[in-house]
């Protein structure tokens, strides 16, 4: 049944795509403000810069981004082992192929993990308010351990028990034993499958996000012997010397060639 | 007659034997493998390597 108002129904005019930021009494909106401030700290151009400073040019700056790239075929691997269950990866060539390439994914993220966290700690990479930086990356380490222990728990072979045998001693003089139980299968497959990557995955993304907000720590100047001290040298506020590279050698293009533009230094 | 794959898979084994026991190294309570150790060994390796090998830059430009 319908009713006839006898008024014509018009479609609703969509709004613009930048409505709310031209509407003043949609400013004070906790989303607008949101918004507002997410842009503010990371605007596009610098969460997915073209080009990078020139220090960046050396491998050792490779490997946390070698890192994020294991990290992302260990969860992708992980979805299809989730998806097609332990009978296709335990009999199936293909799933034992997956479960292989799951496998060393993993040792390949920690491999490059290490190698990336060895970098930034000779570079003391929390200089210039990089501090909250360094910690995400050494909670995400942290974390990614459990995870990686509780993926070795899952194995569902007489490793997997000899490690939770092994394991559950340690675990219960921590006390944790009580609420975390090692040899409680179920238990760990939830927490290796759904807490712990998650956690990882919201960890590295922050860690990511704060590479963006805080900028890619420069090396320490070279001494100079036979002139005045580096340009831009000075202290942070933690008291270690901090670094402004001098602003001709700055930028590097990332996506092509590199023409020494000059711009302002990234503050270190 | 073995086949390609039996003979791939022996001549991949004879390199690497690893159908034993794994070998263990200790220092006082610390044990450890060689597995582990060799692993730790190459990461060194590819930490200097990373520092030492220059970086192929874009366009050849010096900047």
């Amino acid at each position: 049944m319908s009713i006839d108002t006898g008024t014509p129904v018009q479609a609703p005019t969509p709004p613009p795509a930048n409505a709310s930021a031209d509407l003043p009494e949609d400013a004070a909106q906790w989303s607008a403000r949101l918004r507002r401030s997410a842009v503010k700290a990371l605007p596009p151009e610098r969460l997915m810069p073209d080009r990078q400073p020139a220090y960046v040019a050396s491998w050792i700056y490779v490997f946390g981004v070698l890192t994020v790239s294991a990290l992302a075929v260990v969860i992708a691997t992980g979805t299809v082992l989730a998806i097609m269950g332990p009978t296709w990866w335990h009999v199936s060539t293909v799933g034992l192929f997956v479960n292989s390439l799951h496998l060393w994914s993993v040792e390949v993220f920690f491999f490059t993990m290490i190698v990336h966290l060895w970098g930034k700690f000779f570079m003391a990479a929390w200089r210039g308010k990089r501090r909250a930086t360094w910690i995400t990356g050494v909670v995400s380490f942290v974390v990614s351990v459990g995870a990686a222990f509780t993926g070795y728990l899952s194995q569902q072979n007489f490793d997997s028990q000899w490690i939770s045998t092994q394991a559950k001693d340690g675990i219960n003089s921590t006390g944790a034993g009580a609420i975390f139980n090692v040899t409680n299968f179920g238990q760990m497959l939830m927490w290796h499958i759904v807490l712990l990557p998650l956690v990882v995955v919201a960890l590295v993304g922050l860690h990511v996000l704060l590479v963006r907000l805080r900028g890619v720590v420069p090396p320490f100047a070279a001494p100079d012997e036979h002139g005045p001290a580096p340009a831009g040298r000075s202290e942070g506020p933690d008291g270690i010397p901090d670094v402004v590279v001098p602003t001709d050698a700055v930028v590097v293009a990332t996506n092509g060639s590199a023409n020494g533009h000059t711009t302002n230094g990234e503050r270190a | 007659m073995p086949t390609v794959s039996a003979v791939t898979t022996r001549l991949v084994g004879s390199l690497i034997d690893l159908n034993h026991p794994g070998h263990y190294v200790h220092w006082g309570f610390i044990q450890m493998s060689v597995a582990n150790l060799i692993l730790i060994g190459l990461m060194v390796v590819v930490f200097v390597a990373a520092i030492l090998i220059p970086f192929r830059r874009h366009g050849g430009g010096d900047r």
